[in-house]
């Protein structure tokens, strides 16, 4: 077995999801069969290949840079406009105890 | 140390241990928009203005990096010795915040921006050079408030306009050893970053923030103990006093027999006390991965080396040419040079007096001395360079006493004109004029005659007070100099 139910748990957490028992059960095998995949292109020997994360890579990075110039902002109402709750100008959330 | 340190440990047990320290210090670049979109990264606006759909992580859209944001992180790393990677990686860092609408942090992580340089500082007339681990970009959260509004017992209140705010974070390695190895690593730090002009470092404004690991052990012992993280260290005055108290904990522990738990703390100023924070224990997993909506930040050798060409003076590189140059002592070149506008000055006067050491002290003395009083800048003196430096070249060319020009300095304070202007308006000039004095210290002579006779019998400390006699009868004007030469002759 690759993952433990008790580890898709603690991500799930990590997440902020809540599953049932049954969606726990089906994430796990769902989970189980990325990674078994996963095992499958380690079959590939990948000696002097460097980790990949963009398909860009191998783009000209500062061509993707933006100068430092100031664009048109949204106003107030706009920005709160899909806020469930607002006050004074300000998003409301549920009070935060800790971070 | 603080008093409520003193009370955990006393001085003659502390002395017994070593502080094992590191900071990590976000400063705040100061680009005109932010890190990845164009807002504006003004302070003080409406809440919730300056933000647009990439700054509250509206769903689609898509973060592009500030060219300038990178030319300063890059010219920070530079200024810290650091070596930059020609490649390096932005990644998120996952975690739930309200203050945080995208609900990950856009840093780096294993492949940081740079890496492996140092930041000398000057402590108890020593030099020592603190490790830098690395210097890594990120965005800025935005502002929770938690208190101040009517139904605070109930709804937090969030204001996303620091929201993407560029941040380069500044990690040292545990080379500090006391509060005041933190505090001098932390004042250079913030001398540099203003030097380069990457950041205004202003704190009440959060431009600069520190957090703080910190350990103790025994002194003479190889290993560390563990660690607390100490975080809200936002002003130099809490700086101190929270590690003094942090070390003074973890000793109070230690002698106790107890363990020292590793964990994070925070700072309360109002206390004076570091409090443990209730964290889950998998807070701190915040699952890194690649940031898939950038590409690798590549630094080219010719763009490094056009930021570097950029680079002013150092701090430390002018403290070493004015030791060099102008003669200064160690002391004197790190007082001048705790700021660009004041080591220019001094520069600018010395160059008109002619005489960089008296110039250093009338700069160090006199002339902070009384920005210090009226809570001034040195942009804001009414002095200007130029006339402190005649004033100083007048006193060295022996035109005037030090004490007449303490008198003048305090009338061009007030009133902005020149040391001359004031010395010809008011009849200043200092007399050099031998057959005037004689005739002024025979006068003085024939009005003491005790003391006059208590010379003469052997009683030497009697001339000072002679001295000050013709001094006084020439409101300060005569030559202190040929007073005394003219006096001891004049006795025999």
């Amino acid at each position: 077995m690759k993952i433990t139910e008790q580890e898709v748990r603690y991500v799930a957490e990590l997440a902020h999801l809540a599953l049932t028992e049954e969606e726990l059960a089906r994430m796990r095998a769902e989970l189980e069969e990325i990674l078994v995949y996963m095992d499958k292109l380690n079959e590939l020997d990948t000696t002097g290949v460097a980790p990949m994360a963009q398909v860009l890579y191998e783009a000209e990075e500062t061509a993707t840079l933006r100068e430092d110039i100031e664009r048109e902002t949204f106003d107030n109402a706009t920005a709160l406009a899909n806020a469930p709750s607002a006050g004074g100008g300000y998003f409301k959330v549920p009070k935060v105890i800790e971070k | 140390m603080s008093s409520t340190a003193a009370t955990l440990a006393p001085p003659e047990v502390l002395a017994r241990y070593e502080a094992v320290i590191g900071l990590e210090v976000h400063v705040q670049l100061a680009t005109r928009t932010k890190i990845f979109c164009g807002c504006p990264t003004s302070f003080g606006a409406p809440p919730n203005t300056n933000v647009c759909p990439v700054c509250l992580g509206l769903p689609g859209a898509l973060p592009v990096l500030n060219r300038r944001a990178v030319e300063m992180a890059v010219k920070a790393a530079l200024a810290l010795n650091c070596t930059v990677r020609p490649v390096s990686r932005l990644a998120r860092k996952n975690y739930f915040y309200p203050d945080l609408p995208k609900g990950y942090q856009i840093s780096q992580y294993d492949e940081p921006l740079a890496e492996g340089g140092w930041v000398e500082i000057f402590v108890n007339g020593t030099r020592k050079r603190i490790g830098v681990t690395r210097v890594h970009i990120e965005d800025d959260a935005g502002k929770s408030l938690h208190e101040g509004f009517e139904d605070s017992d109930r709804y937090t209140y969030v204001d996303l306009n620091r929201c993407g705010t560029p941040l380069i974070e500044i990690v040292s390695e545990p080379d500090l050893r006391s509060s005041e190895e933190a505090y001098a690593y932390l004042t250079e730090l913030k001398l540099l970053m203003q030097y380069i002009e990457v950041s205004t470092c202003d704190m009440e404004k959060g431009h600069l923030r520190c957090d703080a690991n910190v350990s103790v052990r025994p002194r003479g012992a190889e290993t560390f103990g563990t660690k607390t993280e100490v975080k809200n260290l936002n002003s130099f005055r809490f700086l101190k006093a929270a590690l003094d108290y942090e070390i003074a904990r973890q000793v109070a522990i230690l002698e106790n027999g107890g363990a020292i738990v590793q964990e994070t703390r925070l700072y309360n100023p109002d206390t004076g006390e570091t409090m443990g924070m209730r964290t889950k224990e998998y807070a701190h997993d915040y699952r890194y991965f690649p940031e898939p909506d950038l590409l690798p930040l590549r630094i080219s050798e010719e763009w490094r080396e056009r930021i570097r060409a950029e680079m002013p003076e150092l701090p430390s590189q002018k403290r070493a040419r004015f030791v060099e140059q102008y003669g200064l002592r160690e002391y004197d070149a790190q007082v001048l040079t705790l700021s660009r506008d004041l080591s220019d000055y001094f520069e600018r006067a010395a160059a008109v007096s002619g005489d960089p050491r008296g110039t250093a002290n009338w700069v160090m003395g006199d002339l902070l001395g009384a920005l210090k009083a009226e809570g001034k800048e040195i942009p804001e003196s009414p002095v200007s360079a130029e006339q402190l430096g005649e004033l100083v070249a007048l006193i060295s060319r022996g035109e005037i006493s030090g004490k007449l020009a303490k008198e003048i300095f305090a009338k061009m304070w007030a009133t902005g004109d020149s040391a001359r202007t004031i010395m010809e308006r008011e009849g200043l000039r200092q007399i050099s004029d031998a057959a005037l004095i004689e005739k002024i210290i025979e006068e003085v002579l024939a009005a003491n005659p005790k003391q006059v006779e208590s010379y003469r019998s052997g009683k030497s400390g009697v001339l000072g007070f002679l001295v000050g006699q013709v001094m006084k009868a020439t409101r300060g004007q005569a030559n202190p100099a040929l007073v005394n030469e003219l006096l001891r002759k004049k006795l025999g």
